[in-house]
């Protein structure tokens, strides 16, 4: 097999590599500031940040790749965590081990609503996932009675998103890696995935090839709403508590970390080797500019324009012509 | 079909957002204590033309069939710079004034540059600017303060003749010379034609790349517009994110709810007026029924959801079902 052929079958195709080529200049750049950043140590603990980025973009992909956005993902993150951290005061001692799950579900649950009114009412996704986050933010409001809530994350969650268990390798990151697998799996084996990449490109086409559409798109975003939710419950367990917006510092970051990697933002293209490059490197971009202690100002002005400067290098569109 | 029954449907959308907020002011109005006196129009236009303007600097580009997420940060952004500039004598303060505007049609060019010939999507690119000009607006003003001119804001800030909210005053001229000539020239037919069919309109000749720049050049515009009254309302500047995103989304959703098609082509800047007044009359609905303070969220989150939801009517309508997926 030669190397172009290989690197196809793995998704290493230009805005991959610029990205990743991009992580690389960056950490150079930082490791003449700090030989630090080309630590193990360092560079560990920035992927164990970057897991929960990661899980977020992952859901936030599949539902891109529909050629819609999800933006319930701040409160759907703030539902997950508050939701598990809260059975334990519902049903007692039978939450410590249900909490997990409940928080997924209740994220889940979220997705599935949002995929109804995309898929039936044919509302634009931005503007229904928009008011669904309005809608889950009153809700949250109403469950925490406008206080952060007292409610402690479990030792489970603290066990996934804050231990090292095998060789000092962060558990958050084997978390990422399973859900990572499972988008590859789908995207790469699974009818579904060819279906989401379908719809992506024209969904009507896909409609009249037989591909029930309405559920792939209650799926995609059903998952969207899971993996939010799943990386606040171990954002909770990552800071012990859930707290009130919690989840809003994540949404810009998911989209552009999937629009980095290469997925068209208007759906129908992208891999998810691109999406973990693209979380990488906001994550890491994120890292040095606040170890530089640069002011927010200059933060925010050099992530606006490393996102724009990037996707000029690679991500442009066609010309209008006839 | 007849002369009226066409401007009438082609005017749905709009109507029935004037229809929506003239039911809820009256009802805001008549369960109000005062009553319709001039200091509560003052307040509630004051208020509600902030949002207007946003959402007409929204609606623009959102006709080309783009999206400007960045209209909130231009609006942060103009408020932080007229809360250094716009001080001393009233000449300076006017100058300043102008200073704000110019910034904001550069960063509406900006935009459209990045859009047009970088050729990128309208909604990342936005998201990114929009990062970049809330930057420059933390830059310019770290901390929540500054100072502004205060005669010309208690001009702007207070009424005309004694009864007439200022406000109001400047929404209107501002529809009256930038929306209403903008409408009809080549630019704005070209923002209707791009967002119908790019393909299309350039195969006709439209200025296409003119006419997208314009769109987010005027959007600028009338952001900072935005930003420069709120200044007059609150003296002072403060680069919050939370103001911005507020702004931003807020504005979508007024653009929905005033008839616009997000998906481009339709829609006009004075149904997003009253899509904004409409947003504004629920927050006071809100304030004059004494709703629990905690429940109030979550009451205005369905609100908006139902609102925009009215949008599916069109599913009822659609009699081939391939329609659907435009």
């Amino acid at each position: 097999m030669n190397v172009a052929a290989a690197t196809q079958k793995i998704g290493l195709d230009v805005p991959v590599m610029v990205a990743f080529g991009c992580i690389i200049v960056i950490l150079l750049a930082g490791s003449l500031y700090s030989p630090e950043f080309l630590s193990l140590d360092y560079l560990l603990q920035q992927l164990q940040v970057g897991a929960f980025l990661g899980i977020i973009a992952s859901g936030a992909m599949m539902v891109i790749l529909l050629g819609h956005i999800d933006l319930s993902i701040p409160w759907t993150v703030t539902l997950g965590a508050m939701m598990a951290t809260a059975l334990g005061g519902w049903i007692g001692p039978a939450g410590v081990w249900l909490a997990i799950p409940f928080g997924v579900l209740c994220g889940a649950f979220i997705g599935v609503l949002n995929g109804l009114g995309v898929a039936y009412l044919r509302l634009p996704s931005m503007i229904f996932t928009l008011g669904m986050n309005a809608v889950v933010q009153g809700l949250m409001v109403l469950h925490t009675g406008g206080f952060a809530p007292q409610d402690h994350a479990t030792d489970a969650m603290h066990f996934l998103a804050v231990k090292r268990s095998i060789l000092g390798i962060p558990n958050a990151l084997f978390v990422w890696l399973f859900v990572g697998l499972i988008v590859i799996f789908l995207l790469r084996r699974t009818a579904f995935g060819r279906a989401v990449y379908a719809i992506g490109n024209r969904e009507s086409v896909a409609y009249l090839s037989g591909i029930n559409t309405n559920a792939v798109l209650i799926g995609c975003f059903a998952f969207c709403g899971a993996c939010a939710a799943f990386a606040g419950v171990l954002l909770a367990g990552y800071s012990t508590k859930a707290y009130q917006a919690m989840g809003d510092p994540y949404l810009l970051p998911a989209i552009a970390a999937v629009v980095l990697g290469g997925t068209n933002i208007l759906g129908g293209r992208g891999n998810y080797l691109g999406t973990i490059a693209g979380v990488i490197l906001i994550t890491l971009l994120q890292s040095i500019l606040s170890v530089m202690q640069m002011p927010e100002a200059g933060r925010q002005v050099i992530y606006g324009s490393v996102i724009i400067g990037m996707l000029l290098l690679y991500g442009r569109g066609a010309r209008t012509r006839s | 079909m007849s002369d009226w029954r066409y401007h009438i449907s082609h005017n749905l959308g709009t109507l029935t957002a004037v229809g929506l907020f003239a039911v809820m002011f009256t009802i805001y109005i008549s369960n109000h204590e005062a009553g319709l006196t001039p200091a509560v129009a003052t307040t509630a236009a004051n208020k509600a033309v902030l949002l207007a303007l946003v959402a007409m600097a929204q609606t623009i580009p959102v006709l080309t069939r783009g999206l400007d997420l960045s209209v909130g940060s231009v609006f942060v952004l103009a408020n932080c710079l007229a809360s250094a500039i716009v001080v001393g004598t009233i000449g300076q303060g006017l100058l300043g004034c102008v200073a704000v505007l110019l910034l904001g049609i550069v960063c509406g060019f900006v935009n459209g540059a990045i859009v047009v010939w970088g050729r990128l999507q309208p909604i990342i690119t936005t998201l990114a600017t929009g990062a970049i000009f809330y930057g420059i607006a933390l830059w310019i003003r770290p901390t929540p303060g500054g100072d502004v001119q205060y005669d010309i804001a208690d001009f702007v800030a207070g009424q005309l003749f004694g009864v007439v909210p200022t406000a109001l005053v400047v929404l209107l001229l501002v529809v009256l010379l930038v929306w209403i000539p903008y409408r009809s020239s080549p630019l704005g037919r070209g923002a209707y034609a791009v967002g119908s069919n790019e393909q299309a309109a350039y195969m006709s000749g439209v200025p296409v790349e003119k006419a997208k720049i314009a769109a987010y050049t005027l959007a600028g515009f009338l952001a900072s517009l935005g930003g420069l009254i709120l200044t007059f309302n609150t003296y002072s500047g403060e680069a919050s994110a939370a103001i911005g995103g507020t702004y931003t989304l807020n504005s979508i959703a007024a653009v929905v709810i005033g008839g616009t098609s997000l998906f481009g082509g339709w829609g006009s800047a004075i149904g997003s007026i009253f899509g904004a007044f409409v947003l504004r009359t629920i927050e006071d609905l809100l304030f004059v029924f004494d709703l629990p303070p905690l429940w109030q969220p979550l009451f205005q989150g369905v609100v908006l959801l139902v609102a925009i939801s009215l949008g599916a009517i069109r599913v009822f309508r659609i009699r081939n079902r391939l329609e659907l997926f435009t």
